[in-house]
């Protein structure tokens, strides 16, 4: 074992002379793997700092609460299949309605929609025009994880007098009523007139989302137009427990919705959990496709590697019988010329790693201003690949080297 | 016993259709310590003995005992071990190697015979010490006289102590004056007990050996000590 580490470094000590000798050939050899390698990292930190992102987003729910809601969570494929969600009825809030009641096996339940989209004012400010005015009932605030800092929450009362009173987002208040409460103040959207009585603020991963007016559900409807789609927010007791409650809501929806036995649901009741699935469910095939076309261009570096290795095999025929004359066993030789192709190989494999994650990042960072990130996995496995293309594609040079006569190489111009 | 022992050795090679024989049946004893010039004519089997001798190659048929082992039943591998060990070669075009330091070239045996970093470094500094190059321990070969080269080579031939130093024409491309150097040297290591043979054409070369075998049409013509 200590002679084969020693005789490793020495045919990496000498792999390292060769390739220093004919730089400019192996800077073009090692080209090959370097694109080859630089494509498979660059397309894998990208994925992996938009799936970070994402999930970042999807799990913001967190592990107790699930949605019920039309649409699935990210949907990536043609048209038709898309037209088949299109196609469902929404969920109506008598339907939702009457899911709230049943759904006695569940501590919080809360119904939201969005209703409307643009700027509020106050007699001092004006928000960006893309707040969004959400009805909503008091569970909302429970399964969303709103807590109430300043006022009351929203109310039962308030649904069925169908009052025209609002809840402000944090960041809303804020810009409204810069210098004192917005509790008891007066909000406009598009003339239509709130009474502020309370503020809420969120969870600290939705910093810098769209601000947030809340009104009661009832209201909205009226005011808006009954035809909606409801998302139904649930929460369980307990983490443990969501794949149950999940399935039981599945239940009493699908018997609210008279969706016939066997055939399947027509709504989705979406975790953290399964979105993210389901996004890595839609991505997988995008990955895949990548990392097979970056495969392809490994097997033309490879196939440049073997090319390069058979001509420096040639012309160091003598430097062999050298070799061979002053003791080197066939397996010798086959481990210094593939250590060569290796080292050439993770040379080529190193600089893609690095320039794949630089260039990855900062078209993440710049463009698409998501936080960087290192898939220290996607690094090894590159290596890893580059090691095999090395192995694979300079064992026939070596082999070629290996079982030259000693004699005839010895005498070799 | 004998160092080498060669017995009704005979190789042939098939070139195409036709049979060379290269060698016909030769027989020679050399003792330890003894030093051999190899004479003959080109086409007279004398490369093919200093091979076979090398154990580059295997006779055909024959028995070839180097000190006590039987070469002409070995292996590959086994062959690549005991040129390893037994055996130090001295070439006419050096047959260094070309980008390494002089004291890379030595320490190549001792790296195939799997000997340690710091006493590798050591064995070889004290090889081209021998040889009087221990001032060119870096050098590259290109950056070294004919002369100098060839004490590189006989410091490799020797950092392994082999039991035999085989020299084919070692003073071929060498002027007459650095040429008598390496005789010289050869000499002073004849002195010490080593085993030399030298294969040569040249019969002042072959001179300063001991015995001359000569060789003519694959068999062994005279083999008479110097006198």
């Amino acid at each position: 074992m200590r002679r084969f580490l020693a005789e490793l470094r020495e045919s990496i000590r000498m792999a390292l002379g060769a390739i220093a000798t004919h730089k400019l050939r192996s800077c073009l050899t090692l080209l090959g793997v370097l694109v080859g390698v630089f494509s498979i990292i660059l397309v894998m930190t990208a994925m992996r700092a938009m799936k970070n992102n994402i999930e970042k987003e999807l799990g913001s729910l967190g592990s107790k609460t699930f949605v019920i809601q039309k649409m699935p969570g990210a949907y990536f494929g043609g048209p038709e299949g898309f037209m088949k969600f299109m196609r469902r009825n929404d969920i109506t809030f008598a339907q939702a309605r009457a899911f709230q009641r049943k759904a006695a096996f569940v501590p919080a339940v809360g119904l939201q929609a969005s209703f409307w989209n643009g700027e509020l004012t106050s007699r001092y400010d004006r928000t960006p025009p893309n707040l969004s005015l959400e009805g909503a009932t008091p569970g909302t605030f429970i399964t969303n994880n709103w807590g109430i800092i300043e006022g009351r929450p929203l109310l039962d009362s308030d649904l069925e007098s169908t009052r025209d009173v609002c809840l402000l987002s944090e960041d809303v208040a804020k810009t409204l009523f810069p210098r004192g409460s917005a509790v008891g103040q007066r909000v406009k959207a598009e003339a239509i007139s709130y009474s502020v009585v309370g503020v809420f603020e969120r969870a600290a991963s939705s910093e810098g989302a769209q601000g947030l007016a809340v009104i009661p559900i009832t209201s909205a409807l009226n005011r808006y137009g009954r035809r909606r789609q409801i998302t139904i927010l649930v929460q369980a007791s307990d983490p443990a427990l969501i794949d149950d409650a999940m399935e039981q809501s599945r239940g009493v929806l699908r018997a609210i919705r008279k969706v016939p036995p066997g055939q399947e649901d027509d709504f989705e009741v979406l975790s953290s959990d399964s979105m993210i699935k389901q996004f890595q469910t839609v991505t997988f095939a995008v990955r895949t496709g990548l990392a097979l076309v970056s495969s392809i261009a490994l097997l033309a570096a490879g196939v440049g590697i073997m090319n390069i290795m058979l001509v420096s095999v040639t012309e160091r025929t003598r430097e062999i019988g050298i070799r061979r004359a002053i003791g080197a066993k066939r397996r010798n030789i086959m481990t210094q010329f593939i250590v060569e192709a290796i080292v050439l190989c993770e040379i080529g494999g190193i600089l893609g790693v690095v320039l794949g994650m630089l260039g990855a990042n900062a078209l993440a960072v710049y463009l698409l201003k998501l936080p960087p990130a290192f898939p220290v996995d996607w690094a090894v496995i590159g290596l890893a690949i580059c090691s095999l293309v090395g192995v694979v594609f300079g064992s026939y040079p070596a082999y070629k080297a290996a079982h030259l006569d000693p004699i005839e190489s010895l005498r070799y111009e | 016993m004998s160092l080498i022992r060669l017995d009704a050795i005979c190789r042939h090679y098939e070139m195409g259709s036709e049979t060379v024989h290269a060698l016909r049946g030769v027989s020679l004893t050399i003792e330890r310590g003894e030093y051999v010039a190899i004479m003959g004519p080109s086409g007279s089997g004398k490369s093919t003995l200093m091979n076979l001798l090398g154990c580059l190659d295997s006779p055909s048929s024959g028995i070839y005992e180097l000190n006590g082992h039987h070469v002409g039943e070995m292996d590959d591998d086994e062959l690549a071990e005991i040129r390893n060990r037994e055996i130090g070669f001295v070439f006419q075009t050096f047959n260094l190697l070309a980008r390494s330091s002089a004291l890379r070239n030595v320490e190549l045996p001792l790296i195939y015979a799997g000997v340690g970093l710091e006493e590798r470094r050591e064995i070889a500094i004290a090889a081209l010490t021998d040889v009087g190059l221990a001032d060119r321990l870096t050098h590259k070969p290109n950056e070294m006289s004919g002369g100098q080269r060839q004490r590189v080579a006989v410091a490799r031939a020797l950092v392994n102590k082999p039991s035999i130093l085989l020299a084919d024409e070692p003073t071929g491309n060498l002027d007459t004056r650095t040429g008598a150097e390496i005789l010289e040297l050869f000499q002073n290591l004849a002195d010490k007990g080593n085993t030399l043979i030298v294969v040569t054409h040249e019969e002042n070369v072959a001179r300063h050996a001991k015995r001359i075998i000569r060789v003519r049409d694959g068999l062994v013509a005279s083999d008479e000590p110097v006198t």
